[in-house]
């Protein structure tokens, strides 16, 4: 209770400090539109077609080995905090789960999926 | 965690669950999902099980999103228009389905063990210690199961991206290899 | 128990009003230190009344930084450009700055405190797996960023959003992997543990501070962290020369106020996470409860309540160290190009992050066997 408290405070302070800062403007500030002003930003010109395209793959590959290693990292946190209880078992084991997922990371540089072009 | 508590964070859940099915652009589906998840890692927290819990919002709402995201970006998936009507055959397994998961959860609801027959957890319950110790011995097996399917998302994430790009047409203007070299530029 | 949870939700307001203030201090900070080390005068012309200028003092640009920007930023007209997402226009913003904010909450600024019969620590809320609340906070505040590019319907927005997401989540890994070395060092994922057992001499003089027990983690950590804040050299999402201004291009006023504010709270979070794992926190070198015991045996003893204050102090004063050292840096390196910085964060600093975390292990094992 004594830890949640500080950690529901903060939580509802720094909503409401962010969220004055993102809507004091409409209460305060004249608004004036125009369907020229509106437009998006596009160096000058007006903007052609849809700003939404496909992106290159590569994005997605990264946020797939981004996932990968977020879990481990994640799993190996537990080990990490009780590496003196687990000693050279636990040591192993976790020896074994890195090992297994450079194989991955290996993987993916030699294949490429690290290079950017 | 107090009654009121999980009455709020369970109405509030089961209403970012509506959002995610019913909203028809993406992105929105996706942020009421992030809700939903970060919902249950405050359950998870307020159960008593706070690894859990942080383990959750680290990776569903901190990565499995964050794909989806990219997913959503790389598809270029934009707000789906309402369709009047599927195909009467989809509509009908679909009605199937439904009535089955309801079906099930009133079993399940029913069958639920009163909680008065529930023994108390140890004071050290979900602490990251007992998560430790538990992945290490327990779920020994699954714990490195889980790598080799970690290092299978990988392989196959590559070999799919490398087919898609294999298959891209490159740049018509012939470049030097000097040039290559200079920019630092990868073959 | 009433006055326990006044006193803890105290802690929390202080410590979000002190980070707020550190940051707009940042704010000036970065124009003027950026003015001193370009060689220019910087902010200068805003004053109030013309007081300072009249009793003769140098106007350093306080006024123009901290109250005629903030005014002029909160004035502006608040600009939604067509076809836009207006909810998730709206919703980035916050969503950039309230993980970085939420944060703090877990960093102690000072040892244990007594008060008549209520005895608290100087962090908002320590717990055990605070470190876990960190991860989970800093990998929340990819969705501001990447909303923010994408709700803007503008090429350089999505741009920017596309590339500041990639660029945050492979940052990670390397950060994950240098706090997780920590976190085997320590054997704890409470931050304040980790400050305390950084108390204390090896050999008589040198402090217990981490630095010396992981300075690979400590390079790791800063750079992935001045690369999860996205300024120069990782400014690659808000690159003005390629991309307008990245994923904030379509915001104006308040909204991209919140944008800049992340910036600075992202480098004050940086300097305060180095502070705690790895330069002793709230720790004064040879300072213990009881005074002060210098290397030659010499025993300074001082009250009990000045080592509190002391120690605030000293952590306050490595804050705003590691925050100028980022500054610093921002001004001094030209920006990376995109193959050099996805090379550095996968090529570079993850191989380093998982051997610095094997070589942790095995030492740290067979040191305990």
């Amino acid at each position: 209770m004594l830890t949640w408290v500080p950690i529901g405070v903060t939580i509802g302070f720094a909503a409401l400090v962010v969220a004055i800062m993102v809507t004091i403007n409409r209460l305060v500030a004249p608004r004036h539109r125009s369907p020229v002003k509106d437009l998006p930003f596009e160096c000058g010109n007006p903007p052609s077609g849809s700003a939404w395209g496909r992106f290159s793959v590569h994005f997605y590959l990264v946020a797939i080995l981004f996932l990968v290693f977020d879990v481990e990292v994640i799993l190996l946190i537990p080990w990490a905090a009780e590496i003196r209880r687990l000693a050279g078992f636990g040591l192993g084991e976790a020896l074994i789960f890195i090992a297994v997922l450079v194989v991955g990371l290996v993987y993916a540089w030699q294949r490429g999926a690290l290079d950017w072009d | 965690m107090p009654l009121w508590l999980f009455v709020f964070l369970a109405a509030l859940a089961v209403l970012a669950a509506l959002g995610v099915v019913l909203q028809r652009n993406p992105v929105h589906c996706l942020m009421a999902l992030v809700v939903v998840l970060l919902d249950l890692a405050v359950m998870f927290i307020g159960l008593g099980a706070v690894t859990v819990g942080f383990l959750q919002a680290i990776v569903y709402v901190g990565a499995i999103m964050v794909l989806f995201l990219f997913v959503i970006w790389l598809l270029n998936l934009q707000t789906e228009e309402r369709r009047v009507a599927g195909s009467i055959g989809l509509r009908f397994f679909g009605a199937v389905g439904a009535a089955a998961l309801v079906a099930e959860l009133c079993v399940f609801v029913v069958k639920a063990p009163s909680t008065a027959g529930l023994s108390h957890v140890p004071p050290t319950f979900g602490s990251i210690g007992a998560i430790a110790e538990a992945l290490f011995t327990d779920y020994l097996i699954a714990f490195e199961a889980t790598s080799l399917l970690l290092l299978v998302a990988v392989i196959g994430a590559v070999a799919l991206a490398r087919r898609a790009t294999a298959s891209r047409t490159r740049s018509p203007v012939p470049v030097s290899p000097a040039v290559h070299e200079q920019i630092g530029a990868r073959q | 128990m009433a006055v326990d949870l006044v006193i803890a939700a105290i802690r929390a307001v202080v410590m979000l009003l002190l980070v707020l203030n550190l940051s707009a201090i940042l704010l000036w900070f970065e124009r003027k230190g950026s003015a001193l080390i370009q060689d220019r005068i910087g902010a200068n012309r805003a004053a109030i009344l013309g007081v300072g200028a009249r009793l003769g003092l140098p106007n350093l640009g306080i006024v123009n930084t901290l109250l005629a920007d903030p005014i002029k930023m909160f004035t502006k007209e608040d600009f939604v450009p067509a076809g836009a997402d207006h909810f998730l226009h709206g919703l980035a913003p916050f969503l950039a700055l309230f993980p970085v904010l939420v944060t703090f909450a877990v960093i102690p600024i000072g040892d244990t405190v007594t008060i008549g019969a209520h005895t608290f620590d100087l962090v908002a809320a320590d717990f055990n797996d605070a470190a876990l609340y960190v991860l989970a906070s800093i990998g929340i505040g990819v969705y501001g960023i990447a909303l923010g590019g994408w709700a803007s319907n503008n090429r350089w927005a999505l741009l920017g959003g596309i590339r500041a997401s990639a660029q945050m989540i492979s940052y990670e890994i390397a950060m994950g992997l240098a706090i997780v070395a920590v976190v085997a060092t320590y054997g704890t994922l409470s931050l304040q543990a980790i400050v305390r057992e950084q108390g204390g001499v090896w050999f008589g003089w040198l402090p217990r501070w981490g630095i010396i027990l992981q300075p690979i983690a400590f390079l790791l950590l800063f750079t992935a962290g001045m690369a999860e804040s996205k300024r120069v050299p990782f400014d690659l999402p808000e690159s003005e020369s390629e991309l307008v201004a990245g994923y904030f291009t379509e915001y104006s006023g308040g909204k991209q106020a919140v944008f800049m504010l992340t910036d600075f709270a992202e480098v004050a979070l940086v300097a305060m996470l180095v502070t705690t794992f790895f330069f002793g926190g709230w720790q004064v070198p040879w300072l213990y409860r009881d005074g002060f015991h210098l290397p030659g045996g010499a025993l300074v003893s001082i009250p009990y309540w000045a080592v509190v204050v002391l120690g605030v102090v000293a952590f306050w004063i490595k804050t705003i160290f590691f925050c100028w050292l980022q500054i610093l840096i921002r001004w001094t390196l030209p920006r990376f190009r995109y193959d050099q910085l996805m090379r550095f964060g996968w090529k570079l600093l993850v191989p380093i992050g998982l051997l610095n975390l094997i070589v942790t292990a095995v030492v740290v094992v067979m040191a305990g066997s």
